[in-house]
């Protein structure tokens, strides 16, 4: 049988957007000095842990702390993102968006109580541009309620650029890509 | 359209048992449990609801702009593909191959010169018709398909499928009347506000399960009571609350209802003759009001619309947020609902940034989709871990004028509809 180059549904596609949303190929490390890059990659794992640290409690109040002024969060889907759909399932453009996604996790929103934990980790931090870290990480968001037994809730990746000021950094641009587009019920606070 | 390969009258996918211990109750104002738990009344309900004389929605025509293209969808809970075909028409079949029964098509979406199963490479056509397999005569004159084999017998099974305004709709009736009739005058009316033959603009996607009778989904859309009381959002920030301009329709056989609601102009804080607006916080401004802004853009006095069409479709037009949501029903207990969010093709960049903003209110991560989709697992979980009872919905009448908003008028001529279809 002649076989026409018709679409087999092979999983080629699901590999097309390794980079989802970067557009970037895979390349080189940065061209930091070695001792640069694990002094900006410890800087990023604190910040990561510190802002895990907080979501972990519940302190939704104090999310919008980690973005600078003009800070943009979103929180996109794997498929849309493949197929450049711009739908976000949580997106803020500065600090009163953001403010605003607090306040109504915090006081309008009715959702059952839960406990959920971040776990962080291939931390690669992919350019600096000071003071503007252009970093990547894994995450993992675990997800608890009364009586039921621990699920994943989100797996995804963070795209971030993030600002230094000395010591402490800032978020910039956080673009979450989750894997786990079937979403179980909802996500209520922000991976 | 003819359609030679069709799903079985009356496909009984799973041996119909006895119903009889099934007494609904005589009080019309309740509603039995185990329409929300029992799995021979779910059986049922693919057979003669979502298999049975009803158009289903599947698909939008803008996620498959060119010849070739595809997405995957459901009718109930069967996987379906919907493709365009190289002439421009749209069909919808079985995801299912004719051969062993794979489900081939694994991908959201795509363009593809035809479906080839990767079991055996069996392919397919875009209206889902066989066109070739290979060895069919065998190996050196060894094996191969029977001499009688014919592949016009062997395609995947097809739907019906009509179209209006860009929107998709199949059945596995071949005896459905036309979907104007079927949707009836006043919710053709509300369905044309939002698909006004514009072309549209695909935003995204969301898709979410839920651990709840997929009835449950179609009930909170007709169900006003619950709006200013579950949503504080809503009321917080003056978007609907209950003093507003509201009237629920329904259709003649009360299966599709069109909840529809006018937000008063400015800030209800600011209007001294707005005094029966007591749940309204003043002092709740939001950071960022763009959020909430409404963009005049619709030639009707409503600022939010709930349609809901039966039996697996909920249209939602809230400010300018243009969605609509697909019921796939997962077992008695559980179902999936795909969010499908799109503008116009015309709109400006900076409309398409302010719908996508807007859309923070609804999807699974919404201020409101969250309520929602939590409130309803509470439902079920009361449904599933409980001694069965009877639900209520005893609000309103059943003669009260349309503007009555504290109703569940909407549900009780939903369930009317839904024993005549399923013989309780």
């Amino acid at each position: 049988m002649s076989r026409k180059s018709g679409n087999r549904f092979s999983d080629k596609d699901m590999r097309k957007s390794e980079e989802a949303g970067n557009a970037k190929p895979l390349v080189p490390p940065p061209a930091i000095d070695r001792a640069k890059l694990a002094e900006l990659r410890f800087l990023v794992e604190e910040f990561h842990f510190e802002y895990a640290a907080v979501l972990d409690r519940c302190e939704i109040e104090r999310w919008p702390e980690f973005f600078t002024e003009d800070g943009v969060y979103r929180l996109i889907a794997r498929d849309n993102a493949d197929a450049n759909l711009p739908l976000s399932l949580m997106s803020c453009e500065g600090i009163g968006m953001l403010k605003d996604r607090a306040y109504a996790i915090a006081h309008t929103e009715m959702f059952a109580p839960r406990y959920i934990q971040h776990f962080i980790s291939n931390i690669r931090v992919r350019a600096f541009e000071e003071p503007y870290i252009t970093a990547e990480a894994n995450y993992l968001v675990l997800e608890t309620l009364i009586d039921e037994p621990t699920r994943i809730l989100q797996s995804g990746k963070y795209h971030d650029v993030l600002l230094q000021q000395g010591e402490t950094l800032l978020i910039k641009e956080r673009r979450c890509i989750y894997d786990t587009v079937l979403i179980p019920t909802c996500v209520v606070y922000p991976p | 359209m003819t359609n030679p390969t069709r799903f079985e009258e009356a496909a009984a996918f799973h041996p119909r048992e006895s119903i009889a211990d099934l007494k609904w109750p005589t009080d019309p104002a309740e509603i039995p449990d185990w329409v929300y738990t029992d799995r021979r009344v779910y059986d049922l309900e693919l057979e003669r609801i979502f298999l049975g004389p009803t158009w289903n929605y599947v698909a939008l025509e803008a996620e498959l702009p060119r010849p070739g293209d595809y997405i995957r969808s459901y009718i109930g809970s069967i996987p379906i593909v919907v493709a365009r075909d190289k002439a421009g028409e749209v069909h919808a079949f079985e995801n299912r191959c004719a051969h062993r029964g794979a489900e081939f098509c694994k991908t959201y979406r795509g363009n593809a010169e035809q479906f080839i199963c990767p079991y055996h490479q069996w392919t397919y056509d875009h209206s889902g018709a066989l066109v070739s397999v290979p060895f069919r005569r065998g190996v050196k004159g060894k094996g191969g398909m029977p001499a009688d084999f014919k592949l016009d017998e062997h395609n995947l099974r097809r739907l019906d499928v009509t179209c209006r305004h860009g929107v998709v709709f199949a059945s596995v009736s071949d005896k459905m009347e036309p979907l104007e009739d079927y949707l009836g005058s006043e919710i053709l009316d509300q369905f044309d506000t939002i698909f006004d033959g514009r072309k549209l603009k695909i935003l995204g996607v969301h898709r979410n399960t839920l651990p709840g009778n997929w009835k449950l989904y179609q009930e909170n859309l007709k169900d006003p009571y619950h709006a200013t009381l579950l949503h504080t959002y809503l009321t917080t920030f003056g978007l609907f609350v209950a003093g507003n301009k509201t009237a629920i329709m329904t259709d003649a056989k009360g299966r599709h209802s069109t909840l529809c609601n006018a937000r008063p102009q400015g800030r209800p804080s600011d209007d001294e003759s707005k005094a029966e607006i007591r749940s309204f916080h003043a002092a709740m401004q939001l950071a960022d009001p763009r959020v909430i802004q409404l963009i005049p853009e619709k030639n009707t006095p409503w600022t939010s619309n709930a349609i809901t069409i039966w039996p697996n479709l909920i249209l939602l037009r809230q400010t300018n947020i243009l969605g609509l949501r697909q019921i796939v029903p997962m077992g008695p207990h559980q179902f999936m609902l795909i969010w499908t969010t799109f503008g116009y093709a015309d709109d400006t960049p900076e409309m398409e940034q302010h719908r996508l903003r807007q859309n923070n209110i609804f999807g699974p991560g919404g201020f409101l989709g969250i309520d929602d989709n939590e409130a309803l697992k509470f439902v079920q979980d009361g449904l599933r871990r409980s001694v069965p009872r009877h639900g209520l919905a005893p609000l309103g009448n059943d003669e009260e004028s349309e503007d009555t908003v504290i109703t569940d008028r909407a549900i009780r001529s939903m369930y009317r509809h839904y024993r005549e279809s399923m013989g309780f």
